[in-house]
């Protein structure tokens, strides 16, 4: 309990966390209001932006990097790509709610107490120690240490996936 | 940290050099717009259709492609660095890692995706 | 040095690094025209003032000057967003190159980059795959067939290339195991140990791609005027479409600093000093883009895809394995 109120008064500390914060979360309610959808992929695009703000005042580089690099760079063009692919979405206004937004709201309630339940129950020790000056060497080595294994999943998962486009797409041409 | 306020600096200083230059090209050109000008260009005919057209498909698989193997170049940055102090199993990891991966290329490839028609 | 030195220290080089881009921007679109003028036995640009040295500034100020008028169809914000955001990430690129030396000034000493980033690499390459997105919001954001058509074809051709340009710089990390850029520089202090020498596969590569990824010929098919009129740039005029151009110039100029700082040494060289060091080899860089642009056709669409997914990209993913595997044995 101690060591999550430390953490969090360092991290209050500074006015541009606050910033980021802020930008995260107003973009990211932009995302589930806007009515065009082009606009709302790109109020994500600020989000996962922002988050990689947020990564870089935690001193995560790599992962900042990581963040903007498949998230912001890769991700995010792929969902603009299905965008404007699918003509009948680029230039139409959308209602971004349904009869199910109570479920909704319910459900998203219920993701926010897991997430305050697991919030307090992290072990943070060790979160106030100081990360190795040059970050991504250690990451490079337990990725290929103590981590190899998920490691090698996720290039099994990433070809599940690149699979499973190509024969949607080809079902799609016939 | 000192590093990044740095960057931050440079950028609020390059989008502020952008906003100065709008700001002052606008005070200083003409403006007379009329109908015909903000017509969408369309090689001097009368635009026809909606200008959002359906597209190729293939530009999709394309874009998933390059976040698959996007993926991969940023696990071997890490990699790349450590390597020094890894040695040869890090090389065989790596290889198994890229081999099937480029497994969906070649299977890509051999079904024909990768063409342009 | 205290903080407020430091922050006056980074808030002067950072004005002055910005300047001097823009300047090198303004002058790169001069020694275009007058070197292909030169290449094509033409004269190029001469009029403005001695040896047509005045033409950037002319041009400048004519398109200041130029109405700018946006077509109804337009979807405003994106729209004016689209300039800025090819613009900026251009210029960001600048923050972690080094130009120098460390110098002494008043008894201070000062590094000549802005700042010296652990992950200098990685971030030069985040910063280059958010160039896509000016030509994405352009060309989704005129409203127009062209526009839209040379958006995507484009964006679709800098996201096949990003991938080999990556894995070009992948073979040069395994070699200096760092991904600082100021060290990188301190490695090739010698002639033969630029990584030019030590990855040449790499370095053709990473030409290559840098070509293709700032849309330059023989790879600048988003604007093949033949058949897309002027691609993502059909819809803009004066300022907005100043700033589409400046970013390409930016682009290049940000490609050439990165080739000079990862392969061709920095600003290490004999005699010289190191800033003029620096200087040189962009200009050269830059010379040798014309070059390629006055001499090379343009290719056709589906041959620069297969280029780049079936040629490039197996040969950069084999150059990695190969530098990985010679630095075991």
């Amino acid at each position: 309990m101690e060591m999550v109120a430390n953490f969090i008064s360092d991290v209050s500390a500074n006015p541009l966390f606050y910033l980021l914060a802020f930008v995260t979360i107003a973009s990211a309610l932009c995302v589930v209001t806007l009515k065009n959808i082009f606009h709302s992929a790109l109020c994500l695009i600020l989000t996962l932006f922002s988050v990689a703000g947020l990564y870089i005042l935690l001193h995560a580089e790599f992962l900042a990097v990581a963040q903007v690099l498949i998230y912001v760079g890769a991700v995010s063009i792929l969902l603009i790509f299905a965008i404007m692919l699918t003509s009948q979405l680029a230039s139409r206004k959308i209602v971004q709610s349904n009869e199910q937004v109570t479920v909704a709201i319910f459900v998203c309630f219920l993701f926010l107490l897991v997430s305050i339940g697991s919030l307090f129950n992290t072990y943070w020790n060790g979160i106030n120690a100081p990360l190795p000056d040059n970050n991504i060497l250690t990451i490079g080595i337990l990725l290929m240490t103590d981590y190899v294994l998920p490691f090698e999943v996720v290039s099994i998962v990433m070809l599940a996936a690149l699979i499973g486009a190509i024969v949607l797409a080809r079902e799609e041409r016939s | 940290m000192a590093s990044y306020a740095a960057v931050l600096i440079f950028l609020l200083l390059g989008i502020g050099l952008v906003l100065v230059t709008f700001f002052t090209a606008r005070l200083i050109r003409p403006s007379n717009p009329y109908k015909e000008k903000n017509q969408t260009y369309e090689c001097g005919e009368r635009p026809f259709g909606d200008s959002w057209v359906q597209f190729n498909n293939r530009f999709y698989i394309f874009a998933l492609l390059f976040v698959i193997f996007d993926v991969e170049v940023v696990f071997l940055f890490p990699w790349a660095v450590a390597f020094n102090q890894l040695g040869l199993f890090a090389l065989i990891e790596m290889v198994i890692f890229i081999v099937i991966l480029v497994f969906g290329l070649v299977y890509a490839w051999k079904k024909g995706v990768l063409k342009w028609v | 040095m205290t903080l407020t030195a430091l922050a006056i220290t980074a808030m002067i080089k950072v004005i002055v690094i910005i300047s001097v881009a823009l300047l090198g921007v303004a002058y790169s679109t001069y020694l275009e025209r007058r070197l292909l003028g030169i290449l094509q036995h033409r004269i190029g640009p001469i009029y403005a003032g001695p040896y047509g040295l005045l033409q950037p500034i002319a041009d400048a100020v004519k398109l200041i000057f130029k109405e700018d008028f946006i077509p109804d169809n337009v979807e405003r914000v994106t729209y004016t967003l689209a300039p800025v955001i090819m613009f900026i990430p251009a210029l960001l690129t600048f923050a972690v190159i080094p130009v120098g030396d460390t110098i002494t000034i008043m008894g201070h000493e000062i590094e000549l980059v802005i700042s010296d980033l652990n992950i200098g690499i990685l971030y030069v390459f985040a910063i280059t795959s958010l160039g896509v997105y000016g030509i994405v919001l352009a060309g989704w954001s005129s409203g127009s067939k062209y526009s839209l058509l040379g958006g995507i074809r484009s964006s679709a051709q800098m996201i096949s290339y990003e991938i080999a340009y990556g894995l070009s710089i992948i073979g040069v990390v395994l070699l200096a195991g760092t991904l600082s850029l100021q060290e990188l520089v301190a490695q090739q202090e010698s002639f033969f140990s630029w990584y030019v020498f030590r990855q040449p596969v790499a370095f053709i590569l990473f030409v290559v791609c840098a070509v293709a990824e700032t849309n330059r010929a023989p790879f600048d098919l988003p604007e093949a005027e033949a058949e897309l009129v002027a691609g993502y740039l059909t819809e803009y005029s004066s300022m907005k479409y100043a700033m589409f151009f400046m970013g390409e110039y930016a682009n290049m100029l940000a490609v050439s600093s990165v080739a000079t700082t990862i392969f061709l040494g920095g600003w290490q060289g004999p005699f010289l000093p190191p800033v003029l060091w620096f200087v040189i080899k962009v200009f050269l860089c830059m010379c040798v883009y014309i070059w390629i642009r006055a001499t090379l056709p343009r290719f056709r669409y589906d041959q620069l895809m297969n280029f780049g997914w079936k040629v490039l990209f197996p040969l950069a993913l084999l150059n990695t394995m190969v530098t990985a595997l010679i630095k075991v044995l």
